[in-house]
Order: structure tokens, then sequence, then C-alpha cells
């Protein structure tokens, strides 16, 4: 039986997580500009068919040339990610595959493979077949980058809140008994649109950065300011349901995982009237079981945290403190106490394993009821101290807040370049230097922004790989630290390496700027 | 509970089919990993290379989301393959992954301006990614008959007994003489695939010649594969689960189920026949692909499911017999496959696209004059 309670090696596990987190954050540079873009260039396509103008379709291949060379690393830096829940979490996939491996494949089923069958035509089907067929398929494209957005985001979200499932005990695994429940959590829906609306701000941000680079050299003017037009307008829509999905996203996290939600906001002891840190630097010597000041400087709202989870100034909020230690008033259970009850059901299961084995079925079903009275506290087992379900709270606390403070900036941003271009006061605009300075500039923000807001759902539901189910400990595949060593410098030596020649060629790819009128559509 | 345990069994059997289906599709696509290794030596002239370049460009995502798809599949339906062999084979996969990694930006790369490594760079990576990728995952499919390193506890965490963590594959000569066989059917499929699709007399010449080349090592190593895997001994399951080892078991298997000793023969034979009309037909006949891709799709499918239907373990465990995965002991509830069968209805449907865009793609062969062009997009 000791057999079962692994003893995993503390260096496995922090390689095989940042083995992960490579692959996932290096793949994140890659897919919000494809989601966005392709959006982008579907409805520069559109008024191409539409008007018959040639420059919206000189406009159209520009920007579907840059999204080429990015959705190649995309594809590449992906199907590391698909394979790796295999390699390095075996553990875990055998524990939750069933729920998770379906998402997986509809995936590649329904969404990856539309979006290869359309891309051959969007790419080499100019001369090949009618305009709207090739329209078509930009936007079948489009849809189907969207699609695989979403079941891999099904996936994710239900290891933050595992729905519509059973533990069976006799393959010791957690089985899918509702589809829908799976699909349609209130977390999926919320974290689907966060994120593609998070991909579709970032590509507008791309287009409007690198229309800027153009209006800065007044290079390529028209072709800058109508792509402006149609990102700004995009992105100005797009920021707003971030914000409100990510409002939807921080209520679920209320809910569902608190102790993320109390470390997005450094938030030790809870209460009513709960803060709403605008912005703070934390106390580095902070630990949940020392009296230190949580804060060394802050400007906080008081009961906005509480009001903006149910629209109640009074709502309470339960602290780090209060979720490791229990607060009894608030029906908190102490750590401790799920740890015990955790330990009572992983015993429950050997036990019924056991009791199975010799046959004896009533004794099976009495450990069988204790099981289940106590699995939702199952992953407590694999905790050893109380304090390891506390995440990191500076990483997370930081990258919450560059991730909103950033996010509100950019709905300034989208409404000041729409406002002028639409007005066509962008050229001889005052400001112009300084405006398409910040243009620029927000390129690199939105990815800051984008990989914070991961760093906030991933770092932040630490230990847990599946919440209150499995620890990463529990899940992670039995093999040398050494190797998984091995491959994470492999991993992170190519993706750089990739990453290099990708930003080369898509700066000269800009520098050169879009094939002349005259050569139209060459390259 | 008969009832359900029979249904499960229909949808186990209809899932491994549909891998099989996968797999065997994934074969054939494979004709872009062996077109890649052909760059250089049917490609003479910076032209020829980029014809043959552009040719297998417009079709290597098709064969990488069948890959992603493929195991995306194996997951759903079976996810206790997924994580054993993935966990336990680590070095494998992890090079098999590097491989594929490698290719997905190359082509994309290979004639950009400014792209850091130079377009040799990029080439020598098509053509690791068309030596390491055919070669492994065609070993791998050889585990499916030679058994892996494993032993699973019970809670079914695997650990694996070798240290090479998957790499001690690659000295089972049964296994790599399929790794093999893969490798030089995808070349044979490749040097077709020139054949069909591009235009120039030199590139048909001496894929031809290529053709003939490898057809011998292919036909030694396919053919003792073959032969080795119908004398030998098989992994069979009786109804309790129980793993034993059955003489001959996968001539049984052939022989228990005609159609898929039908597949198999038709599927050889429609390789043959393809190459040889090619090499030695009249009028320089160029449909060649067209039979040996099917053939190719038959022959795989019918190695798959020899390998898993009809009472076999399709993942026998060396280390410990009675950890052996089944279709039956290592696949999803009956809830999610059901789920997942809803889902399967898609693929004829993305079939269907999959062979309209190819078709629009490839309505014309690639000229000369083409890759010349400035209008357009090509690699």
């Amino acid at each position: 039986m000791t057999q079962l309670l692994l003893n995993i090696d503390p260096v496995l596990i922090d390689w095989s997580r940042a083995q992960f987190a490579l692959t996932a954050m290096f793949h994140w540079i890659f897919v919000p500009i494809t989601l966005g873009i392709l959006f982008i260039i579907a409805i520069m396509e559109t008024v191409y068919v539409k008007t018959g103008n040639p420059e919206w379709k000189r406009i159209t291949k520009f920007w579907m040339k840059l999204f080429a060379i990015n959705f190649a690393i995309g594809v590449a830096t992906g199907i590391i990610l698909e394979f790796e829940f295999g390699t390095n979490w075996s553990n875990y996939s055998w524990f939750v595959g069933d729920i998770f491996g379906a998402p997986l494949a509809i995936e590649g089923i329904m969404a990856f493979f539309m979006e290869t069958i359309f891309i051959a035509v969007m790419f080499f089907g100019w001369n090949k077949v009618s305009k709207k067929f090739h329209l078509t398929a930009t936007w079948l494209t489009a849809l189907g980058a969207n699609l695989s957005a979403l079941w891999i985001l099904v996936a994710n979200a239900w290891m933050q809140y595992p729905a519509g499932m059973q533990f069976n005990p006799d393959t010791a695994r957690n089985e899918m008994v509702d589809f829908w429940e799976v699909l349609f959590s209130p977390v999926a829906v919320n974290k689907f649109l966060h994120t593609v609306t998070s991909g579709y701000t970032l590509a507008a941000l791309f287009v409007i950065g690198v229309s800027s680079y153009f209006l800065l050299r007044k290079r390529e003017t028209l072709l800058a300011k109508r792509s402006i037009v149609i990102a700004s307008v995009f992105g100005f829509i797009s920021v707003m349901a971030l914000i409100f999905t990510g409002h939807g996203s921080a209520v679920q996290v209320a809910e569902h995982q608190p102790m993320k939600l109390a470390a997005m906001e450094g938030l030790y002891e809870g209460g009513q009237e709960a803060e709403l840190i605008g912005f703070a630097i934390l106390n580095p010597n902070k630990e949940v079981d020392n009296d230190e000041k949580p804060y060394l400087f802050k400007v906080g709202f008081k009961g906005v945290l509480s009001f903006l989870i149910d629209f109640d100034t009074k709502t309470y909020v339960p602290g780090i403190a209060d979720l490791v230690y229990g607060d009894e008033q608030n029906q908190i259970l102490p750590t401790e106490e799920r740890m015990r009850k955790g330990k009572i059901a992983m015993n429950a299961l050997i036990a019924y394993k056991e009791f199975k084995e010799q046959g004896n079925e009533e004794e099976a079903k009495l450990q069988y009821d204790i099981l289940m009275d106590n699995y939702k506290h199952f992953g407590y087992s694999y905790v050893k101290d109380p304090r390891d379900i506390v995440p990191h709270v500076p990483t997370v606390f930081y990258s919450f807040h560059i991730m909103v403070i950033f996010g509100t900036m950019f709905v300034l941003v989208f409404l000041i370049f729409a406002w002028l271009t639409i007005t066509n006061k962008i050229e001889n605009f005052k400001f112009g230097k300084l405006l398409y300075i910040i243009g620029l500039a927000c390129i690199p923000m939105a990815f800051i922004a984008s990989e914070a807001g991961w760093v906030v759902a991933e770092v932040g539901r630490q230990p847990w790989v599946v919440q209150d189910l499995m620890t990463v400990d529990a899940g992670v595949t039995n093999i040398s630290s050494g190797a998984v060593q091995t491959t994470f410098w492999i991993f992170a030596f190519i993706f750089t390496g990739l990453l290099i020649a990708e930003v080369s060629i898509m700066l000269k790819f800009i520098k050169d700027g879009p094939a002349k009128p005259e050569n139209e559509g060459g390259k | 509970m008969i009832t359900a345990e029979i249904t499960h069994l229909f949808f186990q059997q209809y899932w491994w089919l549909l891998v099989s289906l996968l797999g065997a599709l994934l074969a054939f696509l494979l004709f872009v990993q062996g077109g890649q290794t052909l760059i250089y030596t049917i490609g003479k002239t910076e032209t020829e290379r980029k014809m043959i370049v552009n040719t297998l460009g417009r079709k290597w995502e098709f064969t990488f989301t069948t890959l992603v798809t493929f195991g995306g599949a194996l997951f759903a339906a079976f996810p206790l393959f997924y994580a054993t062999s993935f966990g336990g084979a680590y070095w494998l996969w992890i090079v098999l992954l590097l491989a594929f990694t490698l290719q997905a930006v190359s082509y994309e790369f290979r004639s950009k301006a400014a792209n850091v490594f130079g377009k040799k760079f990029y080439e020598i990576l098509l053509f690791i990614n068309g030596l390491v990728g055919t070669v492994i995952i065609g070993t791998v499919v050889g585990t499916f008959f030679n058994g892996a390193d494993f032993s699973l506890n019970m809670l079914n965490n695997v650990t694996w007994h070798n240290e090479t963590r998957g790499l001690e594959t690659l000295l089972n000569w049964h296994s790599v003489s399929l790794g093999l066989s893969v490798f030089f059917l995808a070349r044979i499929l490749g040097a077709l695939y020139f054949i069909l699709t591009i235009q120039d007399e030199n590139i048909f010449r001496r894929s031809k010649k290529q053709i003939l080349i490898n057809l011998i090592p292919f036909l030694i190593c396919f053919l003792s594969f073959l032969t080795y895997l119908m004398i030998k001994e098989g992994f069979a399951v009786d109804a309790n689960g129980t793993i034993f080892m059955e003489k001959y078991k996968y001539l049984h298997n052939l022989l228990d189920m005609p159609i898929v000793l039908a597949s198999l023969l038709i599927g050889i034979i429609g390789v043959l026949w393809g190459v040889l009309k090619t090499l030695f037909g009249k009028n320089n006949y160029e449909k060649g692909f067209w039979f040996v891709a099917p053939g190719t799709v038959l022959t795989v499918f019918s190695l798959f499911a020899i390998a898993g239907l009809n009472n076999t373990s399709f993942y026998p465990s060396i280390a410990d017999l009675q950890s052996s995965l089944t279709i039956q002991n290592s696949s999803s509830s009956l809830f999610t496959l059901k789920i997942m069968s809803y889902v399967s209805l898609f693929i004829p449907v993305m079939l269907a696209l999959a062979i309209i865009s190819w078709r629009a793609i490839n309505k014309h062969k690639i000229t000369e004059d083409e890759m010349n062009e400035k209008n357009g997009k090509s690699y």
C-alpha cells in the first residue's frame, strides 16, 4: 500500500511543472494572435469581396502572411503540449482521461481538422477557387481555430472545476456521467469567452502596433489606416467583452477556487466588506503563519471585492489563513481536517480494492460508501502540510494586477485609435508620433498581460492539478528528474531558436512592407 | 450487466477500428515525410527542390493534423494506453514529438528572408523529420506485437522497467523492421506523389529510379516483419481478462477475421500494382500513387486490427504479463465512448471536406512557371 502513497521527488515535480509552463507559455505567444487575427483578416477579405477593391486584397494578403508565419510555430508547440499530458503527467492522464481525453479528441476531429483543411485553401487557393469559396474558407479557418480553443479550454476548465463526473473505484479514475455539464460548466463558458476575447484583443493590438510602425515611417498609410479602423473597432468590442468575462471568471474563482482569489488579492485575513486592491506592494516576509503585515503599500477600495462577487458589500470573502486554518463561523474546514478526510477516502479505496479481490462484496460496499462520503477531500490525502495548499502569492498577485491594469489601458488605446481613424485625423494628429509609439508599445504589453492571465490561472491553483482531487505530486509521471531536466533544456533551446527565427522573419517582412500595388499580392 | 458489458465491448471495438483507420490514414499521409528525405536526391536544381518542397508543403498539415487526431483519439478512447505508453516510453515519444515540432516551422520559414539559420538548415530539419518520424512511428506500432517494459499498480499508475525509457525498443529487430518498412514505403509514396503532382521530366525520371531503389529494402523489411509476425507467439486474452501467450496468435487473428485478411491481401496487391505499373507501365504512367496510397491504408488498417481485435492484447507488457493492455481494460467508460461515437460521425464530414480541399489545390500540376510567379504563396 505504501507504494500507492507515492514518495515523489520534489525536484521532479518542479522540473515537470517548469517544462509544462515553458511549453504552454511559448505556445501562448502564438495562439492568441491566431485566434484574433483570423477574424480581422476575414473581415478585411469580406470588404474586398463586397467592394472588389484590390487594395483590400493587398491588405488582406499582408496580414495573412504574417498570420502564416505565426501559425506554423503555434502548431509546433501545440503538438508537444497535447502529448505532454501523457509523457509528463501520466498518472493524471489516467485519473481523469475518461473526461479530459474527450475534449482533446474532439478538438482534433472537429476543430483542428477544419482549420487545416481550410487553411490550405486560404493559402494556396487565391487563383484556384472562386472568391466566395476563398472567403468562406477564411471564415471557416477562423471558426476552426476558435473551436480548437473551445475544446482545450473546456478541458482546462474541468481541471479547475471538475464537473459532470463520478469516481469509479474499480478503475481508480473519474468517469464522465454528464457531457453537457462538462461542456457548459460556468467555469468552462467563462474561461472560453475570457480567453478568446483576450486573443482578439491581443491580435487587434498587434495590427494597430504594426500599422503604427507604418504611420511612424510615413509608409503604407492607407493600409495602416484601414487596418487600424478594423482592428480598433474589433479590439474595442473585444476588450469590453474581455472585461465583462473577466469579472465572470473572477466570480467563478471566488466560488470554486477561493484560495486562488485570496492569492490574487493578497488577502490573508478574510471577512465581510473585503477590500479590492487597486495596486500594492506585498510584504516579502509575509507568510500564512506569521503576523507580518501583508502589504508594504496599498491602494485599496473597501467592500468592493465583496461587492464584485455578488453585488453585496457585506459578502464574506475568505482569506488565505481562513482557508488553511479553517473558519468555523463561515463553515470553512481547516485543511488538516480535510487532509484527515482525504486519507479516510484513500484508505477506503485501498480497502475496497482488497475486499473486491477477496470477493467480499458486503465489506467492499461499506468501504465504497466511506470513500464516496469523503471523496471531495480525496486530493488532500496527498497534502503533507496544510500550508502547502497556498500558491506562490506574489506571482499570482502581481500577474493579476498587471493583467488588469494593462487590460483597462487598452480600452483607452482602442477608443483613441478608432476615433482618430474614423474621423481621418490620425495622420495630422498633434501628438501623432507619441500615439504611434504607444501603439507599438502595446504589442509587448498585450503579450505580457495575456501571459500574466495564464500565470494567474495556473499558478493560482497550485498545488492542484485537479482542484481538490489530485495534487501535482500525485499526477506526475514517475521518471527521473534528470530526464525531465534534459527535455526541459532541449525544449527551451529549440523553442528559443524557433522564436528568434520567427521574430526575425516577421520584422523583416514588416520592414519590407506589403507588395506594391502594381505587383498585386505578390511576395 | 451482461448487456452493458457487450455494449461496452461493441464501442471498444468500434473505437479500435477508428483508431486503426486514423493510424492507416496517417501511414499513407507519411508520404510527406518520405518525400522530405528525397529533396536533394531527386531535386538537383534550386527550382526542382522548390517544386518538391512546395508540393509537399501543401499537404504537410494534413499529416500533422492526422497525427494529432490519432493521439487525441487514443487518449479519449484508450486513456490507459495514452498514460502508460507516453509516460513510460518517455524518450521514444519525446524524440518523435521533437521531429514533428521541427517540421511544422520548416516549410514556412525555409525560403523566407531573414530566417536566421538559412534555407539548408530547414531542409535538414525536414530530412530529420522524414527519417525519425517514420521509423519511430513504425517501431512504436511494432511494440503492439512485441510488448513493452512496463507494469501497472493498483491505481493503474505506470512503472517503466528500463532506464532508457522506450529507446530499448530500437533494439528489437522485429519492431524496427516495421519502422524501416514505414520509412521505405513513405519514400516510395513520396516519389509517387512527385510523379503525380509535378510537371517535370527530370523529377519524373529520378522519382522512378528512387521507387525502384526503395522498393528492395522495403520488401526485405516488410516481408521479414510479416513472416515473423505470422509465426510468432502472440499476446492473447481470455474471457476473464487473463493474458496468456498463444502460438501463431496473429495468424489465427487473420484467419478468424477473413475481412481483415482480405484487406491485408488487397492492400499488399494495391501497393505492388501501383509500384510495378509506375516502373514498367507504358506511356509514363503517373497515377501509381492512387494504388499505393489506398493499398497502404488497407495494409496498415489490417495490422492494427490484428493487434487489438479478436481477444488480443494491443499493448502487451513483457515485464508483467498481466499488466498488458487490451481494448477492454484500457478503454474509456461506456458513457464516454458513446459520446465520442457521436463525435466520430464528424469524421466522414471532415474526410469529405479534406477531399474537396485536396482536389481544389491539386487541380493542376506544379510547374516551373508557377514557382517563378510572383503572385501567390510559395514556400
